[in-house]
C-alpha cells in the first residue's frame, strides 16, 4: 500500500505517526507530493490543494489540515476498535479543535504573530482537554490506555505546543499527557520527518498557499452585555486562586514614590504615551475626546497601575493659518488666540480627569529648535528638495490659501467638499491645486493659481529606511488593525516627496536663505510637538525620545492621523540618522458619531467638550459611556439613550448595587469590621472566576483593548451580585451560628471583591474608583497596584468607613431634554436641568417583592388567556406584567431585554 | 432539520423503541445525548454512531476496515463540510463535488448502504427546494428514491 503525504501539511504528522504504529500490519510506502497536485478527481474544491493519504480508496477529502480521517484507517487496520468516547473526541477535533488550530498556525507560521494572537483562538480548545482530562484523571483521552484520540489529538496540535511558550503552564494535565505521547517513538519520528528539525517553520510554505482560516468563535463584540458563560475551572486553577488569595497585600511590591520629573529607568518598563494634539482654536467635541486623550488616559493609568514608568503627554497644536484667520476674526494677534484657547482645552481635559503629565503647546522656543535641527539633518543628508510650486491664491483675500481654506471635488473620487488636503470620503491626499472646482473658504471666490519656491521631504527616498523600521516594528506589535491598513495602502501607492513649506507667518520659521517669510507646514512640525512638549517639562527629553532600546511609545490618535504618525514623521526622524524613538504602537480608533449623525460645530449638533460639564452629568459617568461605546474596530454612536440604559443598567443596578450592598453589609451586620471568612468550596470557584476575569482584564489591556476590557469589569460585579444574591447573607445573619458564620464569608468575600473592582475601575472612573476606596478604606499600595492575581485586601477586622450610594438615576425627561439641547438646530440655552434624584439602590427586599408581584401578574395573564378573554384586557395585562419584568430586572442590574419576543405579524 | 429531531428520526429508522431526549449546546446547537450508563455523549455523529450499534446494526458502520474508513470520512464531511455551508456557491460546488463522486456508485462507500447515506440525506434534506431550483438532480434524486426506513 502506499501512502501519499503533501510536503510541509501539519495533518501528516498523525498520519505518519498513526502510520508508525500500524507499521507491521500493512506494508506501507510513504511518498510525498507537491502541494499542487491533486490526487483526489472527485472533489472540485480545492480552495486548497488535495492531499491523499491512501489513493487506493480515494479517502480523503480535505479542509485546511485535515487528518482525523486518515488516521482511522491505519487505526482500524491494527485492530483498534472506535469507542464512543473516541469517536467523540474525533468529532471534537474536526468541528472544533481544527478551525481553532488552523487559525492559530496561520498566524503563527505565516503571518509572524506571538504570543496571544497565537494562543487567543485556541486557549479555549485547550482548556477544554486539559478540563477533561484532570476531571476523569486519565492518563489517556478516552481512558487508561492510549487511542486514537491520542495520536489524532497529539498530531494535530504538536507544531503549535512543541513551542514551550504555546503550552501554558497552568495547564497542567494537557502538559503531561502532551509531554508523555511526545517521547513516543513513532510520535518523534513523524516529527522529524514533517517538521524537519525546523519547528513550525517548516509548515510555512504548504500554509502560505492555504486561504487565510477565519478564526472561529467569531463572536461579535456588541455594545451589549452578553450572557456570560462560565468556563470549567480545573482544581488547580482554582487552588492557585486561594494562594494568591491568602497571601493578600503581603504580596504587593513596595509603593514606588513620585518622579518629577519622571524618567525612563534602565531594565524597567518605560511607558510613553501621547494623544493626538488637538488643533488650538476647535473645541474638542465628544467623538474627539474618546478618540485619543481619554483613551490615551486610560492606558496611562493602567500603565501606572502596573508601576510602569509611564510618561503621558499631550499639548494644543497652535501653528497655522487657521489661527491667524482666527486672530483677524476677533481682533486678537494669534498669540493671544492661542493664550486664550489653549487654557479653554487644558479646562476641558481638567474637568474629564485626563491624567496628563504635561498637557503643553507648539509655540515655543524648544519646538522652534528640535523642528530647525531636525530640518537641518534631512537638509544635510540630502532628504530635502527644492521644487517651484503652483498654488492657489485667492486675489480678493490676497494671500496664498493654506489646504484646509481651499474646498473643491476630489480629483480621486468626485466628493463635493474634499478639502485642499485630503479627502474625507476616500482618504487619499490631494495637492490643492489638483482639486476641481476650487473655492476660498472665506470669500467663496476662485482663486487662482500662482508658482512660489517650496521645499519638499523626499520621502520616496528614505521609503526603504521606512520598510525595513516598519518590518522590524509591526509584528508582534499592538499597531491596531486599521493603522496598519492604511499604512499598507499609502505604501502600495508608492510615496511622494511632500511640501514642508507654506507661505505663512505664523509657524516655526525655515531657517534657511531665501525662505524667509515662509514657515513649516503644521504637518511637518505638528509631529514634533510631542518631543518639544516633553523638552519643556524636562531638560533630559532625549532619554526619552532618542532611547528607542528602552522606551516603548504609545501613540493615540483617531484614524486620519495615522499617516502623519504611522509614516511622515518616521520618515522624518529616520532621515536624520539621531536614534529617534518611533511609534512601537499605533492606537488608531475609528469615528465616533452623534446620534444618527456627524458631530457638526457649525450646525451645533453635538456634545463638545465644554457642554458636557454644563449637562449634571458627572465626568465619570461621561467617560464611562464614552469607554463603553469607544470605536474600537468599527464606528460606534453615541446616543442619549443608550448612555441612560447604560447608567441605569450597568453602573446603578450592576456595579454600584453590588459595591453598595457588600459595603452595606459590612456596616449594618458587622459593625464596620470586615468579618471572618470561611471559604467553601463554591467560594474557591468563585475566587477563580474573579481571578480569570480579572487576567482577562489584563490580557486585553495589555493590548490596549479598552473598551472590551471595561466588560471584564462589569462582568465580576455581575458574578459579585449573583453571589450574594444565592447566599442571602441578610436572612442568615439571623440563623445558627454556622449561618451568621456563612453570612460573614459570604459578606468579606464580596467587599473584598468590590475592593478590587475599585482598583480595576481606576482607569476608567477614577473619582468613582476614589469614593469606593475612601468608602472602604482601602490600604495605600492596594489602591495604587494591580496584580493579575485578586487578592485579600480587606482582611477580617479590618474598619471600612462610611458607605453611601454611588451613582444616580437618569431620568428619561431629563435625558430628553438633553437631546433637544444639543439635538442640532440652533444651540439654545436650555434650562438647567433637573435636580438629579437619588435612588436608593435596590435591595433584596424589593427584588423578591418584584419576583413576586411578576409571578402573580404572570399567572392573571395565563388564566385570562386560558379563558379566552376580552383581547385589550389581555393586552392590558400583559403591559403590566412587562412593565413588572422591566422593573424586576432593573432592580437586579440585569441588562435590560429589548424585544426578544416573537414579532407580531 | 435541527439535530435532535434528526437522531430521533433515526432512532425510528434503526427500530429502536424507547426514544431518548436530546439537549443542545452551544451557539452551534450541538446534540448532547445523556446516556444510563455512563457519560453525556456530544456530537451527531458520535452519538449516531451509537445508535447503530446500539440498534445491533453495526454493519450500517461499515464491514471492512476500508469501508469503515470511508463511512468515517463521510460522517466527517457532513458535519464539517455540509453543516458549515453558508451561501449559494458553496452549496453548488458541495453539490457537484457529490454528483461527481457519486457518478460511479450507488452508494457512498460503493454498493452498501451505510450511516453516511443517512447522515448525508438528512444532511442535505434541508436544501431540497433550493437544489431543484438550482438544478442538480441526480445526487439527490437517488437519495429520494432509495429506502430509508
Amino acid at each position: 500500500m502506499r501512502l501519499f503525504v503533501s510536503e510541509g501539511a501539519p495533518g501528516n504528522l498523525p498520519v505518519l505517526a498513526a502510520a508508525g504504529r500500524a507499521r507491521g500490519r500493512a506494508e506501507l510506502l510513504i511518498s510525498t507530493v507537491g502541494p499542487e497536485e491533486c490526487m483526489v478527481p472527485f472533489l472540485t474544491r480545492p480552495k486548497v490543494p488535495v492531499l491523499p493519504c491512501c489513493p487506493l480508496f480515494g479517502l480523503t477529502y480535505n479542509h485546511c489540515f485535515h487528518c482525523g480521517v486518515r488516521n482511522g484507517y491505519f487505526f482500524l487496520l491494527s485492530g483498534w476498535e472506535q469507542d464512543d468516547i473516541t469517536n467523540q473526541w474525533l468529532e471534537w477535533e474536526a468541528t472544533e479543535l481544527q478551525p481553532a488550530l488552523s487559525a492559530a498556525l496561520y498566524y503563527l507560521a505565516v503571518q509572524g504573530k506571538k504570543g496571544e494572537d497565537v494562543l487567543g483562538p485556541v486557549r479555549r480548545a485547550l482548556t477544554h482537554i486539559d478540563h477533561s482530562l484532570s476531571r476523569q484523571n486519565w492518563p489517556f483521552l478516552a481512558g487508561e490506555t492510549e487511542s486514537l484520540a491520542d495520536i489524532v489529538l497529539w498530531g494535530a496540535l504538536y507544531p503549535l505546543l512543541q513551542d514551550p511558550a504555546y503550552l501554558p503552564e497552568e495547564l497542567g494535565a494537557l502538559r503531561s499527557w502532551f509531554q508523555t505521547l511526545s517521547t513516543q517513538e513513532p510520535c518523534q519520528r513523524a516529527a522529524e520527518t514533517v517538521l524537519k528539525q525546523q519547528g513550525v517553520l517548516a509548515l510555512r510554505p504548504y500554509l502560505q498557499k492555504q486561504p487565510q482560516p477565519s478564526p472561529p468563535d467569531g463572536r461579535a463584540v456588541t455594545n451589549e452585555p452578553e450572557e456570560e458563560e462560565l468556563a470549567t475551572l480545573s482544581e488547580e486553577e482554582i487552588a492557585m486562586a486561594v494562594t494568591a488569595w491568602e497571601k493578600g497585600v503581603e504580596s504587593l511590591p513596595p509603593l514606588q514614590p513620585p518622579q518629577n520629573p519622571v524618567l525612563p529607568v534602565a531594565g524597567e518598563r518605560n511607558v510613553l504615551i501621547t494623544s493626538a494634539l488637538p488643533y488650538v482654536n476647535n473645541v474638542p467635541h465628544l467623538g474627539n475626546i474618546i478618540g485619543c486623550v481619554l483613551s490615551a488616559d486610560v492606558f496611562a493609568r493602567y500603565s501606572r497601575l502596573r508601576q510602569w514608568n509611564t510618561l503621558y503627554l499631550c499639548g494644543t497644536d497652535e501653528y497655522g493659518t487657521a489661527t491667524e484667520t482666527k486672530a483677524m476674526e476677533e481682533g486678537l494677534t494669534p498669540q493671544e488666540i492661542c493664550d486664550k484657547y489653549h487654557v479653554i482645552h487644558a479646562d476641558i481635559y481638567r474637568w474629564f480627569n485626563i491624567s496628563f503629565d504635561i498637557f503643553g503647546r507648539t509655540t515655543t522656543p524648544q519646538q522652534t529648535k528640535i523642528t530647525q535641527d531636525i530640518f537641518q539633518r534631512l537638509l544635510t543628508r540630502g532628504f530635502v528638495l527644492q521644487d517651484t510650486v503652483e498654488q492657489l491664491r485667492c486675489e480678493q483675500c490676497a494671500r496664498f490659501l493654506a489646504d484646509r481654506f481651499v474646498e473643491g471635488v476630489c480629483p480621486f473620487c468626485g466628493y463635493e467638499e474634499a478639502r485642499g488636503d485630503q479627502c474625507d470620503k476616500c482618504g487619499k491626499l490631494i495637492n490643492a491645486i489638483e482639486l476641481k472646482k476650487p473655492q476660498c473658504k472665506v470669500c467663496r471666490s476662485c482663486p487662482v493659481v500662482k508658482s512660489s519656491q517650496h521645499l519638499f521631504l523626499d520621502l520616496p527616498k528614505l521609503e526603504k529606511r521606512l520598510e525595513e523600521w516598519l518590518g522590524k516594528t509591526l509584528p508582534g506589535s499592538d499597531w491596531t488593525p486599521n493603522a496598519r491598513f492604511i499604512i499598507r495602502s499609502w505604501l502600495r501607492d508608492g510615496l511622494k516627496p511632500r511640501c514642508i513649506t507654506r507661505d505663512l507667518k505664523w509657524g516655526t520659521p525655515v531657517p534657511l536663505e531665501g525662505f524667509e517669510d515662509k514657515v513649516f507646514y503644521v504637518w511637518f512640525d505638528a509631529t514634533i510637538g510631542y518631543l518639544s512638549i516633553t523638552a519643556n517639562y524636562t531638560d533630559q527629553w532625549e532619554r526619552w525620545w532618542k532611547n528607542p532600546e528602552q522606551v516603548e511609545l504609545y501613540q493615540f490618535m483617531a484614524k486620519d492621523n495615522v499617516p502623519f504618525h504611522g509614516l511622515v514623521f518616521p520618515c522624518s526622524a529616520l532621515g536624520t540618522e539621531d536614534n529617534y524613538t518611533l511609534v512601537s504602537h499605533l492606537i488608531a480608533t475609528e469615528y465616533l458619531n452623534y446620534e444618527d449623525g456627524k458631530f457638526s460645530k457649525s450646525r451645533g449638533v453635538g456634545v463638545f467638550g465644554d457642554m458636557a460639564q454644563d449637562t449634571g452629568i458627572p465626568a465619570d459617568i461621561w467617560r464611562f459611556y464614552l469607554l463603553y461605546i469607544r470605536p474600537e474596530g468599527q464606528d460606534s454612536a453615541f446616543s442619549w439613550t443608550d448612555m441612560l440604559l447604560k447608567n441605569n443598567s450597568e453602573l446603578l443596578n450592576n456595579l454600584g448595587n453590588f459595591i453598595n450592598r457588600a459595603g452595606m453589609f459590612v456596616s449594618k451586620f458587622f459593625g464596620g469590621y470586615v468579618p471572618e471568612m470561611v471559604l467553601t468550596p463554591d467560594d474557591q470557584r468563585l475566587l477563580a472566576h474573579v481571578t480569570l476575569e480579572l487576567q482577562h482584564y489584563h490580557q486585553l489591556l495589555e493590548k490596549v483593548r479598552i473598551r472590551d476590557a471595561l466588560r471584564s469589569i462589569l462582568t465580576i460585579s455581575r458574578h459579585g451580585n449573583q453571589y450574594i444574591q444565592v447566599n442571602e447573607p441578610w436572612k442568615r445573619i439571623k440563623g445558627s451560628e454556622a449561618d451568621r458564620q456563612r453570612a460573614g464569608t459570604v459578606t468579606g468575600l464580596a467587599v473584598n471583591i468590590a475592593a478590587l473592582l475599585s482598583v480595576m475601575l481606576q482607569p476608567y472612573m477614577p473619582t468613582v474608583s476614589a469614593t469606593i476606596q475612601a468608602q472602604l478604606q482601602l490600604p495605600a499600595p492596594a489602591c495604587s497596584i494591580l496584580l493579575t492575581n485578586f487578592l485579600c485586601t480587606l482582611p477580617a477586622g479590618h474598619q471600612i468607613g462610611t458607605v453611601s450610594p454611588l451613582f444616580q438615576k437618569l431620568e428619561n425627561d431629563q435625558i430628553e431634554s438633553l437631546r433637544q439641547r444639543f439635538g442640532g438646530g440652533q444651540a439654545k440655552v436650555s434650562p438647567k436641568p433637573e435636580v438629579v434624584e437619588t435612588v436608593t439602590t435596590a435591595g433584596p427586599q424589593l427584588i423578591q417583592a418584584l419576583m413576586d408581584e411578576v409571578t402573580k401578574q404572570g399567572n392573571i395573564v395565563r388564566e385570562l388567556k386560558a379563558q379566552k378573554a376580552d383581547k385589550n384586557q389581555i393586552a392590558a395585562e400583559v403591559a403590566k406584567l412587562l412593565d413588572l419584568k422591566k422593573q424586576l430586572a432593573l432592580a437586579e442590574g440585569k441588562p435590560l431585554e429589548t424585544s426578544k419576543g416573537k414579532k407580531k405579524k | 432539520m435541527a439535530a435532535a429531531a434528526e437522531l430521533t428520526l433515526l432512532e425510528k429508522s434503526l427500530g429502536l423503541s424507547k426514544g431518548n431526549k436530546y439537549s443542545a449546546q452551544g451557539d452551534r446547537q450541538i446534540p448532547v445525548l445523556q446516556t444510563n450508563n455512563g457519560p453525556s455523549l456530544t456530537g451527531l455523529t458520535t452519538i449516531a454512531a451509537h445508535l447503530v450499534k446500539q440498534a445491533n446494526k453495526e454493519y450500517l458502520l461499515g464491514s471492512t476496515a476500508e469501508e469503515k474508513a470511508i463511512v468515517q470520512q463521510w460522517l466527517e464531511y457532513r458535519v464539517t463540510q455540509v453543516d458549515k455551508y453558508s451561501n449559494k456557491d458553496d452549496l453548488r460546488t458541495l453539490l457537484k463535488d457529490l454528483n461527481s463522486y457519486l457518478e460511479d456508485k450507488v452508494y457512498l462507500t460503493g454498493y452498501n448502504f451505510t450511516l453516511a447515506d443517512i447522515l448525508l440525506y438528512y444532511g442535505l434534506h434541508r436544501f431540497i427546494v433550493s437544489i431543484i431550483v438550482i438544478g442538480f438532480f441526480s445526487v439527490i434524486f437517488r437519495m429520494i428514491f432509495f429506502n430509508l426506513s
